[in-house]
């Protein structure tokens, strides 16, 4: 019995500690295959530069940094009032069966492939801007429109548990001062669940700047810094993702450079991400 | 007697069809304290909250009978819901304070009811820290969080938020099985300064608190009222004996 327990806590340590060196590993390959060409440009040159021509050895990657936040912008900016109110909806004022039918079906959108979403804003979405709005219709616009969707899920499911997780008490109390329900959701509720909420809205922003596929379809994928929400536009994870097929060189290498920009971004909001919810809890 | 603020008549109230109040018929005096004592599961806090309708918000509620608010039926249709809670306020069992600063919590309520002038709220939250007694204890610290405060401190804070909308009425629901002694007497000195202007109904479990701090005493058993009286009379000499043998902590005789 004693070696089987000693067996089985060597097997979780190892199975633990793996996943933690494939993150170091990852990392590593993406920093030694990116930081010889930073070197040889210059970060700044290679952060501010705004020329993307890797084979006549422009590497300027602003256009693409300029692109996720225009991109993880909108998305935001359309997604997360949606998906607060939905998550208000849900648990301050649907009644048990609503919430039961809607539950799910957020937690199905979650799940479908991105290329799917990518292909509905491909053939709904980017037309539709084209002849409502003008310019070429693979936009900023559409980018955010598609993300904002497939944050949804994200943002809305951690904002409701941080909703329920509110104390009755709170609600009561408020409700017994005289106030409605909606000044108790906006004065005591959506203030107690804050840092919560603020968690769910970095994770979704970190899935928006992640995002990939979708984006390639919809977003016209120019390297120009993008002026209007019309303006075609490339993100960082597009450019990895289209190029690196056929890269070689110092061309592989930017990419991988502009791999290490994305990690380290994501490190960033994931960390943020942390502390916020941290300082919730510790309260 | 019908001149009372708090006129319960007839009352029964049942949770999806178990009753939980029968017949309750109850007068409470302005400007006086009446303590409501019972065992566990008796109905005292489903009493309380149905003077300030605080049960519409359990699916399955059934109510039937009146509660008279200066003569208005509560339950009439003709007092609107956030202005009888304005005027009939409620300190709860586990002090409850929003996680927001001291200020914001006593400005709370006014703020809910429309006052949006700073120097005013200002003005209101100093007036009603002071008659809770933490002013010159929190005048420094009115930006902390309210939750950084000790218990007894919190629950005086509730007091105070509930005093800055100007009730009528106050109702408090076991306010000191929280708070260590000390906390608990501060409590109810408090009770009997508001006792000159507020009408107060306090839920205790504690004989000894109901004996000392209240003007009148009724007690329920089962959710049916067995004695209603002064509480000197009620617990000197008790009419039922159902009501001496809880007072005096002897076994209640088991029904079948
Ligand atoms: N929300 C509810 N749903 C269903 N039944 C309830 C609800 N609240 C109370 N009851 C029932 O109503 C009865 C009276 O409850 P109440 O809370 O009023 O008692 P109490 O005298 O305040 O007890 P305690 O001294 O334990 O606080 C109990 O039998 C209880 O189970
Ligand atoms: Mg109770």
């Amino acid at each position: 019995m004693k070696g089987w327990e000693w067996l089985i806590r060597r097997v979780l340590v190892v199975m633990a500690f793996s996943s933690l060196s494939l993150l170091a590993l990852i990392a590593l390959f993406i920093f030694a295959g990116g930081v010889p060409i930073l070197a040889e440009v210059g970060v700044e040159q290679f952060l501010l530069g705004t020329r993307w021509a890797p084979t006549r050895g422009h590497y300027g990657i602003l256009p693409m940094i300029a692109g996720s936040l225009w991109v993880t912008g909108g998305a935001l900016v359309l997604g997360v009032p949606i998906a607060l109110a939905c998550a208000i909806y849900l648990s301050e004022i649907a009644s048990e069966p609503v919430g039961r039918l809607i539950k799910p079906a957020l937690e199905l959108l979650a799940g479908i492939p991105s290329v799917v979403y990518g292909f509905l804003g491909l053939v709904i979405l980017v037309p539709l801007i084209r002849v409502l709005l003008g310019g070429p219709g693979f936009s900023v616009l559409a980018a955010s429109c598609v993300l904002a969707v497939m944050i949804l899920p994200t943002v809305t499911s951690v904002s409701y548990d941080a909703l329920r997780a509110v104390p009755a008490t709170y609600r009561e109390g408020s409700l017994a001062l005289g106030a409605t329900r909606w000044q108790t959701i906006r004065m005591s509720v959506l203030p107690a669940a804050r840092s919560g909420i603020l968690a769910g809205i970095i994770l979704g922003m970190g899935r928006a700047i992640g995002e990939t596929m979708a984006v390639i379809m919809v977003a016209g994928n120019a390297t120009l810094i993008p002026v209007s929400p019309l303006d075609p536009v490339r993100t960082l994870t597009s450019n990895i993702a289209l190029e690196l097929g056929y890269a070689a060189g110092k061309h592989r290498e930017a990419l991988f450079a502009t791999g290490v920009v994305l990690f380290l971004i994501i490190m960033g909001l994931n960390l943020v991400a942390e502390a916020v919810a941290g300082r919730g809890r510790s309260r | 007697m019908v001149n009372g603020k708090v006129v319960v008549s007839q009352l029964n109230l049942a949770y999806r069809g178990r009753p939980a109040l029968r017949d309750i018929t109850l007068v409470f005096p302005e400007k006086a304290i009446t303590a409501i004592i019972g065992p566990s599961g008796c109905g005292k806090s489903t009493l309380l909250r149905t003077i300030n309708r605080m049960n519409d918000l359990i699916p399955g509620v059934e109510i039937r009978g009146q509660v008279l608010l200066d003569g208005e039926d509560v339950y009439g249709g003709t007092i609107l819901l956030e202005e009888l809670r304005r005027r009939v306020g409620m300190v709860f069992q586990r002090p409850n304070p929003f996680p927001l600063s001291v200020f914001d919590n006593v400005a709370y309520g006014p703020r809910v009811h429309g006052i949006r002038d700073r120097t005013l709220l200002a003005d209101i939250v100093e007036r009603c820290l002071r008659a809770v007694g933490l002013w010159d204890n929190l005048r420094d610290r009115l930006r902390r969080p309210a939750l950084e405060l000790p218990l007894g401190q919190q629950q005086q804070l509730c007091l105070a938020r509930v005093l800055a909308v100007e009730p009528e009425v106050i109702l408090l629901d076991e306010p000191c099985s929280a708070l260590d002694p000390i906390s608990t007497l501060r409590i109810e000195q408090l009770m009997q300064e508001l006792k000159e202007r507020y009408t107060i109904i306090i839920v205790t479990h504690n004989m000894q608190q109901a004996a000392r701090a209240s003007d009148l005493t009724a007690f329920i058993l089962d959710g049916e009222l067995v004695e209603w009286a002064p509480t000197e009379i009620l617990f000197t000499s008790p009419r039922d004996p159902r009501t001496e043998a809880y007072i005096t902590g002897r076994r209640l005789p088991v029904p079948h």
